[in-house]
């Protein structure tokens, strides 16, 4: 009997389209490296402005958005993809809807998109909004990819053998849904000519600005959250091998997490000329959304219950289990930060800085490298990963590479805070801004450091993950065993 | 928590799902956003905001092209220490032409809200081509191609055209004179109908090179106007409330 059950569920397995995922998982890793690469370069560029080469392709001003792009949409976007994919096919128990020539333009119509937006940033064409700076042509080709792709995950899910649809789908599909209306919303815009570049925003001043940030939060809510949490659904129990916590705090969190989210964009612009209403509607809900968050984490974390022995062995669940953490914090930190009071002390400092980055290295990063160590030894059929040293090695020195980063932005964030509203004993302003400026340099060094350790642990990433790809494994000392069998008595 | 137990619907049925999926992240949107379209107050009222001259306008997209804004906010918060240093705090009348907005997220360096008059041309033009001539701590990037290169604008008033589709109130007049108007500004006489048109727009040679109108012209034009339009001396407090 249970070989004739395994063998169903090996020709199911046959019938999964994985050459898209293997693709995706590439793109993933590909445009990861390229991302932290530009996000050290600029990093450097701002401890020593000789950097920016006085060229106008290599400013900041136009390597920013690059870097933004290509972590949150190239990086991000392709670890979406590339996971949907994989989870939609085996949770249903069906594979890709519409078959191997969509799922190939899916991949490439992505990378296109990428590349467009790409040459626009290094060549000045910008909307100049931000993680929403593609011009109009390259966001109507990304709102038909992003049709597609919304065709083949929702079919997907439709053409299922399985009743119900799980957890890891109802984030996949509200990651993919809220997606395209943000982005079709953000980006209404007339273009100057059918034949430029150039167009105008449909809105104008402050409601665009509600408008840019109602968007640009969300690409954090769902994109980077409610899209990553669908990773965490599926690959911390599978890796753990446990079952999720708690189905009841899944619903609840999951339908809070959604609604709640997308009020939060105010709050990124407290004390601006948006009415004063809208700020504090943004800053209570933020505040709330602290509560989801933390029940998401906490259904991450306790997944492993009675199994936590298993982070002194695997460190490819410690890459998982850490992410779920970070995200705990960085979303009790935003809460925090969304405060009013707090928000004119944080707000235009580098302590956002640091904010985004416990998020985008701590959790989305982190989520994204535990996937993908999982992933790959399984797409291409290697007994095991080539080295577990590596990865252990990877994760303490991309963990050390975001304490450097985060902290640093703490103190520099909150520094140049305070030098800005500080007064002397005359009642005249302390700091010049140019004081305030040059107070910040040592930190720029240290959080740059710490970007050259994130890299760092990339590049070891991949070179491991090729070697796996080859089948190869390396010959190593096995990971220790767990203190639990030395400290249990023998009899 | 009968609620959870009808949940066993939703997700069994995909297209439920989606549907109150979208349903539950409408909601937000729709009550923050579109009472700002409706509500009059949230656009003080207060005059001299007028929509940016051809040269200011090709100057703010140098501004937009050049990612000016992942460093430089245009957005004066109403605190003591932010007023003394950058000014009044800025009024959304202020930016209700800006498409898009300019407001920014980070301060890299200085907030621009206000900047315009506050220092010479020539001052801007050494602080584009180096920053450190000027202020030598500072982390700005040169952008000394800007003075080398002609300004192109032989379609400004095309840009004119399609802001006019977005809702600013450019007239027929403004577009017929757009070409002209932009190299007016920049030149040393005759520009009686482009400040008819546009009052208060710094006029005369930006960049130091008379013989030549480039993109250094047009974005130091644009720096100039910044939070000038307003005659802040002469509101009264109930304008300002939203």
């Amino acid at each position: 009997m249970a070989s004739i059950a395994l063998g169903r569920v090996e020709a199911r397995a046959s019938e999964y389209n994985e050459d898209v995922v293997r693709w995706f998982t590439i793109a993933t890793v590909f445009w990861g490296i390229v991302g932290f690469l530009v996000g050290t370069y600029i990093a450097f560029q701002l401890a020593f402005p000789v950097l920016n080469l006085d060229l106008e392709w290599t400013t900041f001003g136009r390597l920013r958005p690059l870097h933004t792009s290509a972590v949150i949409f190239a990086f991000g976007g392709n670890a979406l993809l590339a996971t949907s994919l994989y989870v939609v096919q085996r949770t249903c128990r069906a594979p890709l809807f519409g078959g191997p020539l969509v799922a190939a333009f899916l991949f490439w119509g992505y990378q296109l998109f990428i590349v467009m937006a790409a040459l626009g940033y290094v060549t000045g064409i910008t909307q100049g909004r931000e993680y929403a700076e593609p011009e109009w042509y390259v966001d109507l080709w990304l709102t038909i990819v992003w049709v597609v792709y919304f065709v083949v995950f929702f079919g997907t899910v439709l053409t299922r053998r399985e009743p119900h649809i799980y957890v890891a789908n109802w984030f996949y599909l509200a990651f993919i849904v809220t997606i395209a209306m943000l982005h079709i919303v953000n980006n209404l815009a007339v273009p100057v000519s059918l034949l430029g570049a150039k167009s105008y925003s449909l809105f104008a001043g402050v409601q665009d600005a509600l408008t840019q940030w109602w968007y640009g939060h969300n690409a954090v809510g769902f994109f980077l959250t409610a899209g990553f949490l669908g990773i965490m659904y599926y690959f911390v129990p599978k890796q753990a091998e446990r079952p999720v916590y708690s189905y009841r705090l899944s619903i609840i969190h999951f339908w809070a997490l959604i609604f709640l989210y997308i009020w939060a964009g105010p709050h990124h612009l407290h004390f601006t000329a948006l009415p004063d209403w809208a700020q504090v509607l943004g800053m209570t809900f933020s505040v709330m959304l602290w509560m989801p968050s933390w029940g998401g984490m906490i259904n991450g974390l306790m997944t492993l219950s009675g199994a936590w022995d298993k982070l002194r062995t695997d460190p490819v669940l410690r890459f998982l289990v850490v992410s779920v953490a970070f995200y705990g914090m960085s979303t009790f930190e935003g809460p925090l930060m969304s405060i009013r009071q707090v928000n004119a002390l944080s707000h235009y400092t580098d302590w956002t800085v640091g904010h985004v980055h416990s998020g985008a290295l701590g959790w989305v990063a982190f989520v994204t490298f535990g996937a993908v160590y999982y992933l790959v030894p399984r797409l291409w059929r290697a007994q095991r990963l080539y080295s577990l040293r590596l990865v252990e090695w990877h994760f303490w020195i991309a963990t050390l590479g975001i304490v450097l980063y985060i902290t640093s932005m703490w103190v520099s964030g909150i520094m140049q805070g305070l030098m800005w509203r500080s007064y002397d004993s005359l009642g005249f302003l302390q700091f010049s801004f140019i004081e305030t400026v040059e107070a910040m340099h040592p930190f720029y060094v240290i959080r740059a450091f710490g970007g050259v350790l994130f890299l760092l642990g990339a590049l070891i990433m991949a070179y491991n993950l090729y070697r796996t790809t080859k089948g190869d494994i390396r010959a190593e000392e096995p990971m220790p065993v767990g203190a639990a069998a030395r400290l249990a008595p023998a009899e | 928590m009968a609620l959870i137990a009808h949940h066993e619907k939703v997700e069994t049925r995909g297209l439920l799902l989606v549907l109150l999926i979208l349903v539950t992240v409408s909601i937000g949107g729709i009550v923050q956003i579109a009472p700002l379209f409706t509500i009059e107050s949230t656009i003080e009222r207060v005059q001299g905001v007028r929509p940016y001259t051809p040269l200011e306008l090709a100057g703010r997209n140098i501004y937009i092209r050049e990612g000016c804004y992942n460093c430089h906010s245009q957005m004066i918060r109403p605190f003591r220490d932010e007023v003394e240093r950058y000014g009044h705090y800025s009024l959304a009348a202020e930016s209700m032409y800006d498409h898009p907005f300019q407001w920014g997220s980070k301060r890299t360096g200085p907030d621009l809200a206000r900047v315009g008059g506050k220092y010479s041309n020539e001052w801007h033009v050494a602080h584009m081509v180096k920053p450190q001539s000027v202020v030598p701590e500072s982390i700005m990037p040169g952008y000394p191609f800007l003075l080398e290169r002609e300004l192109r604008f032989a379609d400004v008033a095309d840009h004119l055209r399609a802001l006019r589709k977005v809702g600013v109130p450019y007239t027929d007049e403004m577009i017929e004179n757009a070409e002209a108007d932009l190299v007016a500004q920049a030149s040393a006489e005759g520009q009686e109908g482009l400040l008819a048109r546009y009052p208060k727009a710094a006029v005369g040679d930006f960049d130091g090179r008379p013989d030549r109108l480039t993109e250094m012209d047009a974005l130091i034009a644009y720096l100039q106007i910044l939070g000038r339009m307003v005659d802040l001396t002469d509101v009264r407090i109930e304008d300002l409330l939203q």
